[in-house]
C-alpha cells in the first residue's frame, strides 16, 4: 500500500477568482480506500472532478500512474480510461439497464457481455432487471446501475461521490459490501466522498478531512476517529459547526 | 396525377435531405456548445422557423430572376426560376431552420450531467456526441417529421418560384389550388387525399427508423 497512484502537488482550483480547492500535498495509494469527509461546499466534489480529469486544475500538478499532468496538458485517453466516477445523481441513458451497464465496455471496444458482467449484475440484484428501461427504475436501482456501469470495465480507480446519499439501509449495505469486496478482490483504488462520518468509519482505510478546499487532516481511519489531531476535525466529528 | 405526386415527393424530399444533412449537425452543435453570439443565433433560428413561405418564395424569386443578383450570374450551379431546382431551394430555406431548431431543442433537453458521466465512463468526445444524438432521437425524429410536413404542405413558395407549370413544376399543393379555383372539387379532394397519404407513409417510415435504428453507443 505504499506506492502512490495519484500524487497531488500544490493543486488549486478557482472558479471566478474563488478558491474552491487548495491542496499542497496529497498522495493516494494504489489499492486503498480513501474516504474524504467534509461539510457541503468544502471542495470534495471538485477534488473528484479533477481526479477524473473532467476539468483542469487552475494550477499545480497531478501525477497519475507516473504521468505528470499539468493544467493545459491534454490527458491521454488511455490514462483517462483508468479512472471513473459514480456521481451523486446518476445520469442514465434512456435505454435498457444492460445497455447502460455495458456502455463503458462498448466505448472501449470490449464485448458487451462476459462472465464477470453477469456476476456483477447478479451481485447487485440487477440480473432480473437487465432488459428493463432505465428511466423506470427506483432510486436505489438507478444507483446500483450506475455502480455496475462503472465497474463493468474494471477501472484502476473508482471515484464515488456520495454514492449512498438518499438510499435506504438495504441499498446502502449492498453498495458498501460491493465496494469493500471490489477493493479486496481486485485491488481497485477507491476514493469515496461523503459527509456521512459513519460510512467513512465503516469503509475507509484512510480518512481525509477537507474544509474550505484544504486538507485539514489525513490519517489511517482508526487514528482519524480515535485520536484526531486537529481541533477542527474533532469539532466536525462531534457534529459541531466548523468555520 | 402520379407525375404530380412524384414531383411533390422529389422536391420536398430533396429539400428535406439538404436540410437534414446541414441542419442536424448544426442543430447538434448549437445544442451542445455555447459560444459568443449563441443567444442571437438561436433567436434568428427560432424566427426562421416561422418564416412565411410566400416571403421566402418572393426572396428566392428576386434572387434567381434573370435580373436578380444570382440569376444574372448565369452560372450552372444557380437554379433557374420555374424549375424544380428553384422550388427545392425555396423549400430548403423554409425548412432548414425548422430541422435545425428542433434538433437543437432536442439536444438541449438531454440531461447536461449525462455528458460528464459519459466522459467519466471513458467515452471520447466523438462517442459522447453520438450517444447524445441517440439520446435525443425522439426529438430529432420530430425535427425531420416537422420539416417534411412543412415542405409537403407548403404552397406559397413553390407557386411563386415554380409557377405551377403543368408537367414541369406542378406539385400536389399547387394543383389543389388550381383545381379548386376551377371548381373541380372532386379532383382537388383526390389530390388532397394523396398528399395526406404520402405524409402518413413517410412519417411511418421516419418513426420506424427512430425505433429500430438505435446505434450501439
Amino acid at each position: 500500500m505504499s506506492e502512490a497512484i495519484f500524487r497531488l502537488r500544490n493543486l488549486r482550483k478557482e472558479y471566478q477568482q474563488r478558491v474552491v480547492l487548495d491542496i499542497s500535498h496529497l498522495d493516494i495509494y494504489r489499492g486503498e480506500i480513501l474516504v474524504v469527509v467534509g461539510p457541503n461546499g468544502s471542495g470534495k466534489s471538485t477534488l473528484l472532478r479533477l481526479l477524473n480529469f473532467l476539468e483542469p486544475a487552475t494550477s499545480g500538478e497531478i501525477e497519475f500512474m507516473g504521468h505528470s499532468i499539468l493544467p493545459g496538458t491534454p490527458v491521454s485517453l488511455h490514462l483517462r480510461r483508468q479512472v471513473t466516477m459514480v456521481f451523486q445523481q446518476p445520469a442514465l441513458l434512456n435505454r435498457s439497464v444492460l445497455t447502460n451497464v455495458a456502455y463503458g465496455r462498448k466505448v472501449r471496444g470490449m464485448p458487451a457481455q462476459n462472465g464477470a458482467m453477469t456476476r456483477l449484475l447478479d451481485r447487485l440484484g440487477l440480473a432480473a432487471l437487465a432488459g428493463n428501461h432505465a428511466p423506470t427504475l427506483s432510486g436505489g436501482e438507478r444507483q446500483r446501475v450506475a455502480l455496475a456501469r462503472a465497474l463493468a470495465f474494471q477501472p484502476a480507480v473508482l471515484l464515488l461521490d456520495e454514492p449512498t446519499a438518499n438510499l435506504d439501509p438495504y441499498n446502502v449495505s449492498l453498495i458498501e459490501g460491493l465496494i469493500r469486496d471490489l477493493n479486496r478482490e481486485q485491488g481497485t483504488t477507491i476514493v469515496l466522498v461523503t459527509h456521512n462520518v459513519f460510512q467513512a468509519r465503516r469503509l475507509g482505510h484512510r480518512v481525509a478531512f477537507l474544509l474550505n478546499g484544504q486538507v485539514v487532516e489525513i490519517a489511517p481511519a482508526e487514528q482519524f476517529f480515535s485520536a484526531p489531531q486537529d481541533a477542527r476535525t474533532r469539532a466536525f466529528l462531534n457534529g459541531e459547526l466548523v468555520w | 396525377m402520379l407525375e404530380i405526386a412524384g414531383l411533390s415527393l422529389r422536391v420536398s424530399g430533396t429539400a428535406l435531405a439538404i436540410s437534414v444533412l446541414l441542419g442536424v449537425p448544426l442543430g447538434a452543435a448549437l445544442g451542445l456548445r455555447r459560444f459568443p453570439g449563441w443567444s442571437f443565433l438561436r433567436l434568428m433560428l427560432y424566427t426562421g422557423m416561422g418564416l412565411p413561405p410566400v416571403v421566402v418564395g418572393l426572396f428566392v424569386y428576386v434572387l434567381l430572376s434573370r435580373s436578380g443578383p444570382l440569376g444574372s450570374l448565369n452560372a450552372v450551379i444557380i437554379p433557374r426560376l420555374f424549375t424544380p431546382a428553384a422550388m427545392i431551394t425555396a423549400q430548403a430555406l423554409i425548412i432548414f431552420p425548422i430541422v435545425t431548431g428542433f434538433t437543437m431543442a432536442a439536444l438541449l433537453g438531454v440531461d447536461p450531467m449525462l455528458r460528464q458521466q459519459l466522459l467519466s465512463l471513458g467515452a471520447t468526445p466523438w462517442q459522447v456526441t453520438l450517444t447524445l444524438l441517440v439520446e435525443a432521437r425522439a426529438g430529432i425524429a420530430a425535427a425531420v417529421a416537422a420539416g417534411l410536413g412543412r415542405a409537403l404542405a407548403e404552397v406559397g413558395a413553390v407557386m411563386i418560384v415554380g409557377g405551377n407549370i403543368a408537367g414541369e413544376t406542378r406539385v400536389l399543393t399547387t394543383a389543389i389550388v388550381l383545381e379548386t379555383s376551377k371548381g373541380n372539387f372532386d379532383m382537388a379532394i383526390a389530390l388532397g387525399i394523396i398528399l395526406l397519404a404520402m405524409a402518413l407513409v413517410i412519417n411511418f417510415v421516419i418513426l420506424q427508423l427512430e425505433e429500430r435504428f438505435i446505434r450501439p453507443l
